[in-house]
């Protein structure tokens, strides 16, 4: 106990108020998960819904135990899961390598600007199913269509918050490295790259997220193994059960990996926000 | 070395407003400034007088619309590690730390990394940090972030440093602190300095000459000499040397010639 303390408990000046009950975000979200399980529980223990749309959580858990054991058409849960995460990260490498370079020619050259800005703007609001027909006429149903599609959705959120992040180093910044000697490329790599770090990492978490929501459709196509494979099956059967670990998978997932990002950000980049 | 010289140096700006018609503003006409080697040249005026687009033009961050910019007879045509900056809002990098800032000039030229570290080092030591030598920029206070600044422009060797309002955003106290930093800087490394400043006590404390530039188009208006940064350097205390008769009687001259245009309109 410090001496504070002390002179607080000889001689009280007023009573504290009593304090008010505060809810926590985390035991708020923890509240929230518990809620949703009740709420499925008993919608499928009383017969609210039917089984083919809702299973029960135990048929659930079951049928994960399934899937990491014997495996839905042919393949175990790893196995899919492995196939789909080496399709995001394929195709999350091919974007970064070709939007980062396109984000940069557009907030630093104005030709770059008008060739490539039209572009990604082309591209932007394109919904993957769109897209999807033409891919396979063009590239036929391999494995490198269906990363093609994925980084097709991941290409204009990168692209553009690389744009952003070069053009947040100030004019100041880089007038400082041009005293000193430093040519456009040298200004390029060592002052607006740099800054456009925080910038691009929020570019990846957002493309990760269009990344996952464009992997069923990529999976559409002639696949044998995936997470999306596995569900588009099972729900030609109505196995929903199967369906409902899928999805579960595919979130559960992605959270991983935003949670990675996110300590990456605030382990590499502490200094953005900062200055 | 060489002096810096600007002779009959114009500045226009092109802007349209809308889809009005391009319509220019001149910043800076006429101008003529030569900087000796290891001068103190502190210039004063109004805003928009062109204080900064002449530190602009010696930095060769932008190039004259008229007259010429040169260094020894040879036209500047752009940015050299000969004449270094240091800016208002410090423009330091925050993903370096302040050692890596201060070595950043020297990693530009090549200089090997043990080598350019403790010279990086050395240039901290010499404008007061060395606790900080290896913080985050971030965690440095407005103050030791210019020092950081200072620091990082010496590295560069420069004959020329080019001080574009550096202690403006800082709190009184600190900035006094710094004047006698820069002095002692001045001192030690030899260089010619562009210093400007809102400052009239500022400009009068640190220049061996001060340039008074009146705006609308920006000109010079006055250009006189003064001791006062050698004679604190020579062991007379700062505050003693602000409060003498002829330190306030200068400074009062000098408000009077930077408010000398205004009277006549007003």
């Amino acid at each position: 106990m410090s001496a504070g303390e002390e002179v607080i408990g000889v001689a009280p000046v007023a009573a504290p108020a009593p304090r008010p009950v505060r809810l926590s975000p985390l035991v708020a979200t923890l509240l929230t998960a518990a809620g949703l399980l009740a709420l499925w529980l008993a919608a499928s223990s009383f017969g609210w819904v039917s089984p083919v749309f809702l299973p029960h959580p135990a048929k659930v858990l079951a049928a994960v135990g399934r899937l990491v054991g014997a495996g839905y058409v042919d393949g175990t849960l790893f196995e899919h899961a492995a196939a789909s995460l080496g399709r995001v990260f394929s195709a999350l490498a091919f974007s970064i390598l070709v939007a980062v370079p396109v984000g940069l020619a557009i907030a630093t050259s104005p030709v770059g600007r008008g060739i490539l800005d039209p572009l990604v703007e082309f591209i932007r609001p394109l919904p993957p199913l769109a897209y999807l027909p033409l891919i396979i006429i063009w590239f036929g149903i391999g494995e490198g269509s269906k990363v093609l599609v994925i980084a097709l959705a991941m290409l204009a959120p990168i692209a553009i918050s690389t744009a952003a992040g070069v053009r947040s180093a100030s004019e100041s910044q880089v007038n400082a490295a041009r005293s000193f000697g430093a040519g456009r490329l040298a200004v390029l790599l060592h002052v607006q790259l740099p800054s456009a770090i925080p910038s691009i990492l929020t570019g990846i978490r957002i493309a990760l997220g269009a990344g996952w929501s464009t992997l069923v459709a990529a999976e559409l196509v002639a696949a044998s193994r995936g997470l999306g494979f596995m569900i588009q099956s099972a729900a030609q059967f109505l196995v929903t059960d199967i369906v409902i670990v899928g999805i579960f998978v595919i979130s559960a997932l992605a959270f991983a990996f935003e949670a990675l990002l996110r300590l990456v950000e605030r382990l590499f980049v502490r200094w953005s926000g900062h200055h | 070395m060489t002096e810096l010289r600007l002779t009959n140096v114009s500045l226009s700006y092109a802007h349209r407003q809308g889809f009005g018609a391009l319509t220019t503003t001149r910043v800076l006409q006429r101008v003529s400034l030569a900087l000796a080697p290891g001068e103190f040249v502190a210039v004063i005026g109004r805003s928009g007088s062109g204080k900064t687009s002449l530190l602009n033009l010696a930095a060769g961050f932008v190039a004259p619309s008229e007259g010429r910019v040169e260094r020894g007879g040879r036209p500047i045509s752009g940015p050299g590690a000969d004449r270094a900056v240091v800016f208002q809002d410090d423009a330091l990098y925050p993903w370096l730390s302040a050692r890596d800032n201060v070595a950043f000039p020297l990693r530009l030229a090549g200089v090997g990394r043990d080598e350019r570290r403790a010279r990086a080092a050395e240039l901290l030591r010499q404008v007061g940090l060395v606790a900080e030598t290896d913080r985050a920029i971030w965690e440095l206070s407005g103050g030791q972030r210019q020092r950081v600044g200072i620091a990082r422009a010496l590295a560069a060797k420069p004959d020329f440093l080019l001080l574009d309002e550096p202690l403006g955003a800082l709190d009184a106290m600190t900035r006094e602190r710094m004047q006698e930093l820069l002095l002692a800087v001045w001192q030690t490394s030899g260089t010619g300095v562009l210093l400007i400043t809102h400052s009239v006590e500022e400009a009068l404390f640190l220049g061996t000459r001060v340039v008074v530039l009146a705006p609308d188009p920006g000109r010079i208006v006055a250009d006189r000499h003064f001791d006062f940064s050698r004679r604190y350097l020579a062991g007379e205390p700062a505050r003693a040397l602000k409060a003498a008769p002829e330190f306030i009687a200068a400074r009062e001259a000098l408000i009077a010639a930077i408010h000398a245009d205004e009277a006549m309109t007003a």
